[in-house]
């Protein structure tokens, strides 16, 4: 290690060793992505390969000839994302923005009533019993987006973010008259932006990755965001046949490629992710980061 | 409160009502959603239905409790929760601590593209990572009874052979989280003054005695924080993970059965509220004495790493 770290080789070894660990987080992945894309007799004689025998789009054709179980999950995840980051971001934001100010006398007991819920909870039992039995939101859109619109874990986050905030800025706004919202709306949100994409870009990850609300509420077919749609397919590999008999299309049953149709929805549901994931990865290293300093 | 007490304490609520009104939706939720479930513990102590309500359902003390004790399960699950948790803690910590010390001596484009390819996996959701651990596992057609094969060994099926799965979860653990983990490392290991390593590279320090005298005591704070955190942690555990990747196969439950998957098949499948409910409120008690436990002993180690 001693002369190893002076010679330029130290440094190649560790470019290897990560070079290597860095395939070994990519290839699986890739595996789903190269049985979908081939064809399936070659699957039933030769198994999973990394690289195809043939390569095929068949089973993206076969699942884009009757897409309507597919747009429908793509419909759901797509409305519960949009609409659950845009209400999640502002109503955390709010929330975080009060207790950031120092001069606000509720703050720190407030921030103690926030911050205790990450040491203590109900359980899951009492909370799928408000909501199933009290709140009476089950089987509705609503279901897949009020229970994450506060996470504990954001608010702090984004509170930590604009305690950054200079309050002189919020003091020389009041002397010229504005009120609190007016404050809020016209200057502390502009300012924030960096820390809006943050929170925001969590946010949305957490609700388009998410199955557990539509497997503990949800049993309308046409509420059945992707992941858990993805979920119930892998449990059930009769699941794509039926849908698509009950669509109303003939097709040949045994001509069903199960195998790749099945890794070709696995790629499409985690598709939109991994096109926005390096874009925003600044954005996210940093709110991590910030997370974990100030914890 | 005193009759002035109130006085001041009202006139600070008007003067603050602007900042009140903006925090109040957002504590609306976590009333509703964080706090009324707390006091929805009690029917841990009731046998509750549906029709009757929470109000409704008689009391039947410790029933609940007795019946999960009683049974083999809660030795199983309870084992089961803190061994895995133990297991991910240890490896992980490890390893992310060794890629964070070795990514420090690498170029930033270097840095930029190894964190991208590590953190990867951290963005797919456990449904789609089993797709993934399908692929290599299925029984007839997946990639590792392949390998078998080519080298001569037996083939094995992976979903009916629970002695390995404590072994791939923590392999799929390790695979997930490592970019996460690993950043949070590296962005202690930046925080460091540069002045150290130039002082000590002056005298003469070799990389590896910059690392062990300078980088790893500056960073143990960090690690102790970190590592407690998770031990507080311990008697939760990730449901997706150990529903999705097991395919929920009952011959795997003596290495994989949770806590968490444990009280989600009472709820759902067997539809025991009673007793998902009793144990629910096992793992919030435990696991909050956990947390305080945890705290006290870091305050007592170092009071600025304390949580509260």
């Amino acid at each position: 290690m001693n002369a190893a770290s002076k010679l330029p080789w130290g440094k190649w070894l560790t470019l290897a060793w990560f070079t290597v660990f860095s395939i070994f987080c990519i290839i699986p992945f890739l595996y789903i992505v190269s049985i979908s894309l081939s064809n399936e007799s070659d699957i039933a004689n030769y198994g999973y390969k990394l690289i195809p025998k043939h390569i095929t789009t068949h089973a993206y054709d076969f699942l884009l000839q009757s897409p309507k179980q597919l747009l429908s999950g793509y419909g759901v995840s797509i409305t519960v994302t949009v609409i659950g980051t845009v209400a999640s971001l502002l109503i955390t934001t709010k929330l975080a923005y009060a207790l950031s100010r120092k001069d606000f006398g509720g703050a720190n007991s407030l921030s103690f009533i926030v911050f205790f819920t990450m040491l203590f909870s109900g359980g899951l039992v009492p909370w799928y019993i408000l909501i199933k039995r009290y709140l009476q939101i089950d089987d509705s859109l609503l279901v897949l987006i009020l229970p994450y619109i506060i996470m504990p874990w954001h608010v702090l986050l984004m509170k930590g973010f604009l305690s950054d905030i200079p309050p002189a800025l919020i003091e020389s706004a009041k002397i010229d008259g504005a009120g609190e919202w007016r404050i809020f709306y016209q200057i502390i949100l502009p300012l924030a932006k960096p820390a809006l994409a943050t929170v925001a870009l969590f946010i949305a990850f957490i609700y388009w990755n998410d199955w557990w609300l539509a497997m503990l509420f949800i049993d309308n077919q046409n509420l059945i965001p992707l992941q858990y749609m993805l979920y119930r397919i892998m449990n059930n590999i009769q699941f794509l046949s039926t849908s698509m008999q009950s669509s109303n299309i003939s097709i040949d049953i045994t001509a069903m490629p199960n195998e790749t149709a099945r890794m070709a929805i696995a790629v499409m549901a985690a598709g939109p992710i991994l096109f926005v994931f390096p874009f925003f990865q600044k954005y996210f290293v940093k709110g991590l980061t910030v997370g974990a300093v100030k914890g | 409160m005193g009759f002035a007490k109130w006085n001041n304490f009202w006139r600070g609520a008007i003067r603050s009502k602007g900042l009140i009104g903006l925090a109040i939706p957002g504590l609306l939720f976590v009333i509703v959603f964080y706090y009324l479930p707390m006091l929805g513990v009690v029917v841990a102590f009731k046998d509750f239905n549906f029709s009757d309500g929470l109000f409704g359902s008689k009391w039947v003390g410790l029933q609940n409790f007795k019946f999960f004790f009683q049974s083999d399960a809660a030795f199983q699950v309870t084992r089961n929760t803190i061994l895995l948790n133990l297991s991910f803690i240890i490896i992980t910590n490890v390893l992310s601590l060794v890629f964070a010390l070795l990514l420090v001596g690498l170029s930033r484009r270097a840095v930029k593209v190894f964190q991208t390819t590590l953190f990867f996996p951290y963005f797919l959701s456990w449904v789609v990572v089993s797709y993934v651990t399908y692929a290599l596992l299925n029984p007839q057609l997946g990639v590792l009874n392949h390998l078998l094969e080519n080298f001569g060994f037996d083939q094995v099926n992976w979903y009916l052979e629970s002695k390995f799965w404590p072994y791939i979860l923590s392999l799929a653990f390790l695979w997930k989280n490592i970019g996460y983990s690993t950043l949070i490392f590296y962005t202690g290991l930046l925080g460091i003054d540069k002045s150290y390593y130039e002082a000590a590279s002056i005298d003469g320090a070799n990389k590896w005695q910059q690392m062990t005298k300078i980088s790893l005591p500056l960073l143990t704070s960090l690690i102790t924080l970190i590592t407690l955190l998770q031990v507080g942690k311990i008697f939760y555990s990730d449901f997706g993970m150990f529903y999705f990747l097991t395919a929920d196969s009952g011959a795997l439950y003596q290495t994989t059965d949770v806590i968490d998957t444990y009280v989600f098949r009472a709820l759902r499948v067997s539809g025991d509220i009673g007793m998902a409910s009793a144990v629910g409120l096992y793992q919030a008690l435990v696991g909050f004495l956990l947390v305080v436990g945890v705290n006290a002993l870091v305050r007592k180690f170092n009071k600025d790493n304390a949580i509260f």
